[in-house]
């Protein structure tokens, strides 16, 4: 809880390990946050939790373990988030299962709650949106609620924290009480069923950890785990019959040739007789919800695309324009640092190192912060509002067409941001086929990584006003490119049956500040972070390998010649060959020369074909690695002093363009290129990847040059 | 036999029969659509490759291909 309380000792106090559970958007991972102050990423999209996580902390003389775990809609192993869900409760050891549910819609989500209480765990039910509810006036009788069900109900708030303390009391007292008897009934015919199988269970004394009630409840719902449990024992034989006698039975009290159908009206006309007892829908109109009335706009059938579009364009729009704003001040800040530090360095060598190598190289990168930022902040605000899930609803008639899922566009477009949690966030599409094509095409989404370099080449290239037209069109294109190849892909390697799309709406949210402003945060943090450790060791290896080895009769020879030039004009041009000659003879310019015949076609020269392979590290040090080498060439020349007018002096526009193909298009960055083998599922998946992108990469460049060179 | 995928906007069904292959049909009743539950129909995309309902106050997003598995009755 707070952090005074965190005294007690580990070892003697008493240990008590909660499962979280609850269906997607319930508020869980908020909840969680202001039970423990931990900081887990909180969405509004179903989904967010996909793998579970434990949190830490004390209170009074407890020591509490909480496992959030993924946000599941029932017991059904659709998804992999209930798959983890179920088999951790049926599974693990735990001592106790906080149920949250949605207050405003208890209806839902009691259908999970009696899949848990027919369990005969111990369970506490966290009623929460508890604010929302009275906003909505939604009236729940909890303590009526509590003693229906025979499982403790409380009334919380993630958001406004009422009700928190009262929670934990209510877990510790639940604990030190153990097992609570639900009071779970089902109809007289099930309940019959029941009682008949428990009481052979008891005749034969079968011994099983699970209670009775629940053994037989899970017999009549065909669990299959229960199944193979029960099967090799020899009560199965005498079990058998009535089981396919009960089965039979119910069946024919619901009308229905599914026993898992029966069961869900089972447990759904329980819960309505609980929510008419307990829910007092006091001035409760049939009107239209705030969330309906803003979707009959944004999902209009012929408004939703246009303002859909309209919010992309105006994110990049931002992107480029505001972020724009602060680079001047920290371009002029690593200047004006590298200066001062470099004073201070009396060695050249190492000033070189620290002035043109790490702070030149992590400049160049931290350039970049504020228009990431505004990024992040726009697909944070997508995530948290729910429209996300909007989005989804509106494009997948059309993400259809290309052999896509409407969900494919989560990963797709957390894509844009950073490839790693799209790579991640491709989990909520169940189906394998489907999943493996998002994680193939995930990459076309140009990742944050990648926007230095486009803002680089799009301002060295066009004009103030056109540069954020040309970062949409870049962006546009790619996705394009992502859907085509998604086609091409789904007619050949991944042929098959599509997933059922069927998904849940959330209810708009107005995001709070504090969430934006901490998963920006984290994320930037995590840029920055990379800045200063990965790309700062990059730039180093780089200023390196375009350092050496020294040529001494290089230097001599044309410091000879230096001194014998006469005017200045003839000197400076003499500076800057020798520092050309010197970077071509280097380690890097070496592996630069040895694959220029690979990329001539595309029109690249020997550094565009360095920064490229750098970049495999991570998209950033493309621009730092043009930025030392570019820079060192050109350092003697006052007039083309930053990198945007060196670029634009030294590479032809052709090349431009045909160089941000091949960085829209080829294989992700390292740490990227790892999660996705993992998602995927075997090595072997990235060597398509590799193979994939490479072709694709080279194809489209050489085409996009050859057509660049008409004009 | 009328599917959900017939019903117009605004309209509001119950449930007769879920056509489905048993793995879709828990997915359906995991959702709260089953045999017995009221949908109110709120949104098509223009193509009507999409259908927007509501059950139990919660919003859920089709696609017409499973709308059309959901047998359904005028109320
Ligand atoms: N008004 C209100 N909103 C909440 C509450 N708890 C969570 N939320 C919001 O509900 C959304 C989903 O929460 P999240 O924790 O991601 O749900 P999860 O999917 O169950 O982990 C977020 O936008 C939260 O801001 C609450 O108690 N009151």
């Amino acid at each position: 809880m707070s952090n005074e309380k965190i005294k007690s000792c580990p070892l003697t106090a008493n240990h008590i390990k909660i499962a979280l559970v609850g269906q997607p958007n319930v508020g869980k991972s908020m909840l969680i946050n202001s039970i423990s102050n931990a900081n887990l990423h909180v969405g509004n999209f179903s989904g967010v939790t996909v793998d579970k996580t434990e949190v830490l902390f004390d209170y009074k003389n407890y020591h509490f373990t909480v496992v959030d775990l993924p946000g599941t809609y029932a017991f059904t192993d659709y998804t992999i988030e209930e798959r983890v869900t179920h088999n951790y409760l049926c599974a693990e050891s735990y001592d106790l299962i906080i149920n949250v549910v949605d207050s405003t819609n208890l209806e839902k989500n009691l259908q999970l709650t009696s899949e848990l209480m027919s369990m005969s765990k111990n369970i506490i039910i966290a009623l929460n949106m508890s604010d929302e509810a009275k906003k909505e006036a939604i009236e729940i009788d909890s303590e009526y609620m509590t003693q229906l069900l025979g499982v403790p109900c409380l009334k919380v708030s993630a958001q406004t924290k009422e009700g928190i303390n009262e929670l934990i009391e209510a877990a510790v007292i639940q604990y030190e009480e153990k097992s609570q008897k639900s009071k779970l009934i089902f109809s007289e015919p099930v309940e019959e069923e029941i009682a008949q199988i428990v009481w052979y269970l008891e005749k034969y004394k079968f011994s099983d950890d699970d209670s009775y009630r629940h053994i037989a409840i899970n017999l009549l719902k065909n669990d299959q785990k229960t199944y193979e449990k029960i099967h090799d024992n020899p009560i199965w034989i005498e079990l058998q019959p009535i089981l396919v006698e009960a089965l039979k039975h119910i069946e024919l009290h619901h009308d229905s040739d599914d026993i898992k159908e029966a069961f869900a009206q089972e447990y759904a006309s329980f819960n309505r007789g609980i929510i008419a007892e307990v829910v007092n829908l006091k001035n409760q109109v049939e009107k239209k919800t705030l969330t309906e009335k803003i979707d009959s706009v944004l999902i209009h059938p012929f408004l939703g695309i246009p303002i859909f579009l309209f919010f992309m364009w105006g994110l990049f729009q931002l992107t480029f324009e505001i972020g724009a704003i602060p680079m001047e001040y920290i371009d002029a800040f690593f200047g004006w640092f590298g200066d001062t530090i470099g004073a201070t360095i009396p060695n050249d060598d190492v000033r070189s190192l620290v002035v043109d190598g790490i702070i030149a190289g992590v400049g160049a990168v931290v350039l970049f912060v504020p228009n990431i930022i505004i990024l992040f902040i726009g697909i944070a605000l997508l995530e948290s509002t729910g429209y996300m899930s909007r989005v989804a609803f509106l494009l997948d008639g059309f993400f259809h067409k290309f052999g896509l899922h409407g969900q494919s566009f989560i990963p797709l477009v957390t894509g844009f941001g950073c490839s790693i949690p799209a790579y991640m966030s491709a989990r909520i599409l169940k189906n394998d086929r489907d999943r493996l094509l998002t994680l193939f095409i995930i990459g076309f989404m140009s990742c944050g990584a990648r926007l230095p370099v486009y803002v680089l080449f799009a301002g060295a290239f066009f004009s103030a006003q056109m540069a954020g037209n040309v970062l949409f069109a870049i962006y546009i294109g790619g996705a394009m490119l992502g859907l085509i190849a998604a086609k091409i892909l789904k007619l050949t390697a991944f042929k098959g049956a599509d997933e059922p799309f069927v998904m849940e709406m959330p209810k708009y949210r107005l995001p709070t500040v504090k969430l934006i402003w901490h998963t920006v945060l984290t994320k930037t943090m995590m840029y920055i972070k990379k800045a200063g450790t990965y790309i700062a060791a990059a730039s180093m290896l780089i200023w390196f390998l375009s350092n050496y080895p020294h040529n001494l009769e290089l230097t001599q020879s044309y410091e000879s010649k230096i001194e014998i030039a006469v005017d200045e004009k003839e000197k400076t041009n003499l500076l800057n060959q020798l520092a050309v000659e010197h970077l071509e003879q280097s380690y890097l310019g070496s592996i630069g020369k040895f694959t220029e015949p690979i990329f001539a076609p595309l029109g690249f020269d020997w550094k565009m074909s360095v920064a490229l392979q750098t970049g495999l590290a991570a998209k950033e040090v493309v621009v730092s690695t043009l930025g030392v080498l570019y820079a060192l060439g050109g350092e003697v020349d006052e007039e083309n002093s930053s990198l945007i007018d060196a670029i634009s002096k030294n590479i032809s526009f052709a090349s431009a363009i045909s160089f941000i193909v091949v960085i829209m298009i080829y294989l992700p960055c390292l740490a990227a290129s790892v999660v996705f083998t993992r998602e995927a599922g075997g090595i072997k998946y990235f060597f398509y990847l590799l193979i994939f992108t490479s072709i694709t990469a080279y194809f489209l460049a050489y085409i996009a040059y050859n057509i660049a060179l008409l004009f | 036999m009328k599917t959900l995928y017939d019903c117009e906007k605004n309209c509001k069904v119950k449930v007769i029969k879920l056509n489905a292959s048993t793995e879709l049909k828990q997915r359906f009743i995991s959702f709260g659509i089953m045999k017995g539950s009221e949908i109110e129909i709120l949104q098509h995309t223009a193509a009507k490759s999409t259908v927007e309902i509501k059950v139990a106050k919660m919003r859920i997003a089709l696609r017409d291909t499973e709308a059309k598995l959901i047998e359904v009755q005028k109320i």
